[in-house]
């Protein structure tokens, strides 16, 4: 095996080896543990930026091998969409580890935070370079493990308790479509890689109205296997664990819950875009969903308080864009917007952190205010950070949103107007949580003495903010082959985009420019659509109705009725036949034997 | 013939529990025996590589040569990975044990003569011995409960000696009609023999008694595998048992059943396994779905465990019933991975009920805090029995809906036309995330949340304990990540049985 073919493998097992060694050796030694984690990131990033001079590569070893019937191979494929998303994961990933470092230092867990950190970036990479659909899952899965553990992290309180185990509940329920799709496929073309899937779908494709019905079988299994991405890309109906998940350590939902797990839905779809462009009826169904989860997000996140909500549901309503792009066969601007928004919401959520480690775990924007003079490189960081997700021109927000409100028009008048709006409240909540964190009068004590952390922690907000402004020009952007084609009939879209950002923003200033507390209310967005409470319901009139009244049947049906009927009977034959009883071992020997004789003549006669 | 090794997998483990009915140092002696049996059984596994011979280590010892019964005893892959799994959980299961306050000497030797049994029916290559040396393992674990269990443990033991006691009588008697259906001159209780002529003649048992036969056989595997609707007695057995009982019996005793299944039925009898094989698909479906929703509904940490062990079931069936080499070799992968996780659990809350006197879900709380490395291990313990990927369970469960979904190919007249076996398959990915839903209910439940009062002082896991969870835990990740390990050995013992009932 040449070292090219190598170079993967140490990508992929560099972390877990990281996570062994924590385990094994240096539980006990917190800082030792955090060196350990921050170092194989460190090798990771470094290695993902020379894999940009490899070849592409492909390396695999079978892992269950049943011939020509069944075959897993496990593989590694290093092209040019996983160098892409291996520089967003390890770049993320980096930083978020030093910023740890700081963040993380009065935690007595640490070696199991970073333990539980490195696990993850094995997971991750292995889903980035996954090269078929069970691999895929079974990182798939092991992500949604390591981020139950890591949102958990504080396990003592309540609500991460149960939050850690939503997330992971209500990801299993994505991954139980998933693993029905992954069989379909496999049932309709007899293999899971995506090398030999791609030319059997072609030739499907290519043959229409022969393959019609294959075609259609095909497109049921891609919509079983969009259940994957809607889990853990959290879109509607399946994103309520996301803004639990925010009760996981800062870091983490910067790393995890804004820029590489959330995103690795979309990162599937894209993966398998030859499989998504043969299926119209799912392609609809995804672009729907997408633009949907958009819309509805951003309407949630205009009424919340809690800093760390707000970016989670614009999270939420970005991924939503990026999941519509894939459904509007613009898989190119989906992983742009994926790639620029990893780097300005990562920044965001540890622009939070820092406020959150300013101001003493305090989280409501209410009794915030006045950070601007306090905290002045996290104010201009996340300045630069809500500039890039508002989509201000210039910036790499722009671009990549504009790149997908482009493909959006080009499908229908009416998913222009949802990313339209939905880019108009982005503005109007980005600006809302700005002017009251940061512009206005001071709200606490607390406010009033926030400093700015560590250079280890502002550093990689300093890092993080020149991606978030540069990654919409030339290189960045060619990375994905995306023509910005501002042609004549597309002019419109920036521009609007643009008025949009404006309103939006503008609005924002007129309603809470100088207040001190909210001042719209609107319960309906702010208790996110009811869909916690009416999943409460439903789950307790459906599946705990069910178990109840199952437990009932074995309790008093199977056991109590059959069982005890059945050895009631058989005592109260027991008392009849003691007139039979004769005493004697031999006699006993005789009626089993009839017994027996009788049972067989009864099966066979 | 060459040395009869096998017959000593069956010596030591009785000599350990001799030594323990005489009071010699009890755990220390059965522990040593164990611990020999253990390595004995990994030596042996070099010898069963696949190709040649299939069955290896051959002995003999004649008992009635009239009737052609004799003591065979000899192993292919797939025994020998049954008598590794035994071996692995005798030795934990020794370790784990609690204090026994009385009869220390007759405790351990009852354990022992579980593992003598269990390793006796899975070498045995001779209709009888294979069913009486699982008679030698059941009385024990009747007296194991009976004596040294908790609880309502009387009651208990009567339920689960007399459901068992039934399900190994109906056994008997499919094994009866078996050696009858036979032509006469070729009636052997030899199991080589029988495939041999089941080869040559492409079926020895006459196509319309297999039925019959098959689903006498089913019912009485399944009575012992606790097939829905004869389960039961596996919770309320379960949560009675003393730990050790509980482990050696759900990780491996009760295994022997499906071993059966793989073994006898399916291979001489394949026209009964597809006559009945839509019936089996219901009584797992009700195994995984039903019983799956009876679990949730439970609120101690011990029924909990023993529903779930057996909803469990319904998958290593799902494997059998797919009835082809992928889904099979699955559900024996799985008999072995269902073994290793659901003895770590069973040892997991035996400790908690030892040292905290209960195991409702409702009066624990927060004990991550002051026993981490028994939360570590019910963690990584209760992740490989929800199917967690780098856990053998989820090679082995991969395999079985892969081999169940592919057991019929896709009708693609119309979109959502599946076929029973593959709706079966889509009930058991649902019963994967209900798995979930309760196993991480009580994780969260036991060890997550403020610490309750009176809880916070506990000790964790006695350190000479710790290796025995590991060795637990090991097992499940070597084979998770290189299932091939196993795979392979298990492969030969398949193969043949899938592809007979396949040609049809």
């Amino acid at each position: 095996m040449d070292t090219a073919k190598l170079f993967p493998w140490f990508i992929l097992l560099n972390p877990l080896i990281a996570a062994v060694l924590i385990l094994v050796a240096t539980r006990k030694n917190h800082g030792l543990s955090a060196v350990i984690s921050t170092m194989s990131a460190f090798f990771g990033l470094a290695a993902a930026l020379c894999a940009w001079s490899l070849p592409e590569v492909h390396s695999s070893v079978m892992w269950l091998d049943f011939g020509k019937a069944f075959q897993v191979p496990f593989g590694v494929k290093l092209d040019h969409l996983a160098k892409a998303m291996l520089l967003v994961v390890t770049g993320v990933g980096f930083l978020v580890h030093l910023y740890s470092t700081v963040y993380m230092e009065h935690d007595d867990a640490r070696s199991r935070y970073f333990g539980h950190l490195a696990l993850f970036m094995f997971s991750m990479l292995g889903i980035v370079l996954a090269d078929n659909f069970v691999m895929m899952f079974i990182f798939w899965e092991l992500v949604g493990a390591s981020s139950y553990l890591l949102i958990g992290h504080w396990y003592e309180k309540d609500s991460a308790a149960d939050a850690s185990k939503k997330a992971f509940l209500v990801n299993r329920i994505g991954d139980f479509g998933f693993m029905i799709g992954i069989l379909m496929v496999w049932g309709l073309l007899g293999t899971v890689v995506f090398a030999d899937l791609q030319p059997a779908v072609a030739k499907l494709v290519a043959d229409q109205k022969t393959n019609a019905p294959l075609l259609a079988f095909l497109g049921v299994a891609v919509l079983f296997l969009f259940m994957g991405p809607v889990g853990k890309s959290a879109q509607m109906p399946l994103h309520v664990w996301l803004p639990d998940a925010m009760e996981g350590p800062t870091p983490v939902s910067a790393l995890i819950h804004a820029a590489t797990m959330v995103a690795a839905g979309v990162y599937l779809l894209v993966r398998i875009t030859f499989l998504v462009d043969a299926a119209p009826l799912a392609q609809t169904v995804i672009a729907w969903t997408g633009m949907i989860t958009a819309l509805m997000a951003a309407l949630m996140a205009t009424q919340q308080n809690d800093i760390k909500r707000i970016l989670a549901y614009s999270t939420l309503s970005q991924l939503g864009y990026m999941i519509g792009a894939v459904g509007m066969s613009a898989g190119n601007a989906a992983m742009f917007h994926l790639f620029t928004h990893a780097f300005f919401k990562a920044l965001l959520f540890l622009g939070a952190g820092a406020v959150i480690h300013g101001m003493h775990h305090e989280q409501d924007i209410w009794k915030m205010g006045g950070l601007k003079n306090r905290m002045p490189i996290t104010f201009v960081t996340f300045g630069l950070g809500t500039l890039a997700l508002i989509g201000f021109p210039g910036l790499a927000g722009f671009f990549s949103k504009d790149a997908i409100l482009v493909a959006a028009g080009q499908k229908s008048v009416t998913f222009l107007v949802m990313g339209l709006v939905t880019a108009l409240l982005t503005s109007f909540y980005m600006t809302r949580l700005f002017l009251v964190a940061f512009l206005n009068k001071p709200m606490s004590e607390a406010a009033k003495h926030a400093a700015d952390p560590p250079l280890v922690m502002t550093g990689p907000l300093m890092v993080l903010a020149v991606p978030s402004v540069l990654f919409g020009w030339g290189w960045a952007a060619s990375l994905f082959h995306v023509e910005v084609p501002h042609g004549s009939d597309t002019w419109h879209v920036p521009l609007l985009a643009t008025v949009m950002l404006v309103v939006g923003a503008g609005n924002a200033v007129l309603i809470y420019g100088n207040r001190d507390r909210e001042r719209v209310r609107i319960p309906l967005f702010k208790d996110k659509f009811y869909f916690d409470e009416l999943y409460d319901v439903l789950i307790k009139v459906t599946q705990e109705a069910l178990a109840r009244f199952s437990s009932f049947l074995d309790k008093y049906l199977i056991d109590g009725l059959l069982v005890k009927g059945a050895s009631a009977l058989a005592f109260g034959t027991g008392f009849a036949l003691r007139f039979l009883q004769v005493g004697n071992a031999q006699a006993y020997a005789i009626f089993f034997g009839l017994g027996v004789i009788v049972l067989m003549y009864l099966a066979f006669r | 013939m060459s040395f009869p090794v096998l017959y000593l997998l069956i010596l030591i483990p009785l000599a350990g529990a001799f030594a323990a009915m005489l009071n010699f140092a009890p755990k220390r002696s059965c522990l040593a025996a164990s611990a020999a049996n253990l390595l004995l059984a990994l030596g042996l596994m070099p010898g069963v590589q696949p190709g040649g011979e299939k069955f290896r280590y051959l002995s003999s010892i004649d008992v009635v040569p009239a009737l052609d019964l004799k003591l065979l005893v000899g192993v292919d892959g797939l025994g020998l990975m049954m008598v590794l799994l035994a071996a692995i959980v005798t030795l934990c299961a020794i370790q784990l044990s609690p204090q026994v306050k009385t009869g220390e000497g007759g405790f351990y030797a009852c354990l022992m003569l579980i593992s003598a049994g269990c390793i006796g029916a899975f070498i045995s290559l001779d209709l009888f011995f294979f069913y009486a040396f699982h008679e030698l393992a059941l009385i024990p674990t009747f007296l194991l409960i009976g004596i040294w269990g908790h609880g309502e443990r009387i009651a208990a033991a009567w339920k689960i000696t007399i459901y068992l006691a039934l399900g190994s009588f109906i056994l008997l008697l499919g094994f009866i009609a078996l050696y009858l259906a036979v032509p006469l001159e070729a009636r052997t209780f030899d199991l080589r023999k029988l495939y041999l002529l089941q080869e040559s003649t492409g079926g020895i048992i006459p196509t319309e008694k297999q039925g019959p036969i098959f689903l006498t056989l089913l019912v009485g595997f399944g009575i012992l595998i606790s097939l829905f609707p004869f389960h039961t007695w596996a919770p309320q057995g379960y949560a009675a048992a003393p730990t050790p009982a509980a482990m050696l019996h759900a990780g491996v005793l009760k295994k022997f059943g499906l071993f059966g299944l793989l073994r006898v039925a399916y291979p001489l009898l394949p026209y009964g396994a597809q006559k009945y094989g839509s019936l089996l698909l219901f009584l797992l479906a009700g195994n995984i779905l039903y019983i799956g929703l009876v679990t949730i509904s439970q609120r101690k940490l011990d029924t909990m465990l023993g529903y779930s062990s057996v909803m469990h079931m319904g998958y290593i069936f799902l494997g059998l019933a797919s009835v082809n080499v992928i889904g099979q070799s699955g559900a024996a992968l799985l008999l072995f991975a269902h073994g290793l996780s659901v003895a770590a659990l069973f040892a997991v809350m035996g400790d908690l009920r030892e040292r905290l006197g209960t195991t409702h879900l409702d009066e624990l709380g927060g004990l991550a805090r002051s026993m981490p490395v028994l939360c570590l291990f019910f963690g990584l313990a209760l992740f490989a029995s929800i199917g967690l990927p780098g856990f053998a369970n989820f090679a082995a469960e991969t395999l079985v809906f892969f081999g169940a979904f592919g057991a019929d190919s896709v009708n693609v007249s119309s979109p959502l036309h599946f076929t029973p076996i593959q709706w079966t398959v889509i009930i058991g990915l649902w019963g994967v995330v209900m798995s979930a839903v309760y196993m991480l209910r009580a994780y969260r439940k036991v060890f997550f949340g403020p610490t309750r009062s009176g809880l916070g002082e506990m000790l964790d896991v006695a350190p000479g304990n710790r290796w025995a969870f590991a060795l637990l835990v090991a097992g499940l990740l070597i084979v998770g990540f290189y299932p091939k390990l196993l795979l392979d050995l298990i492969k030969p013992g398949v193969q043949p049985v899938a592809a007979k009932v396949a040609q049809r």
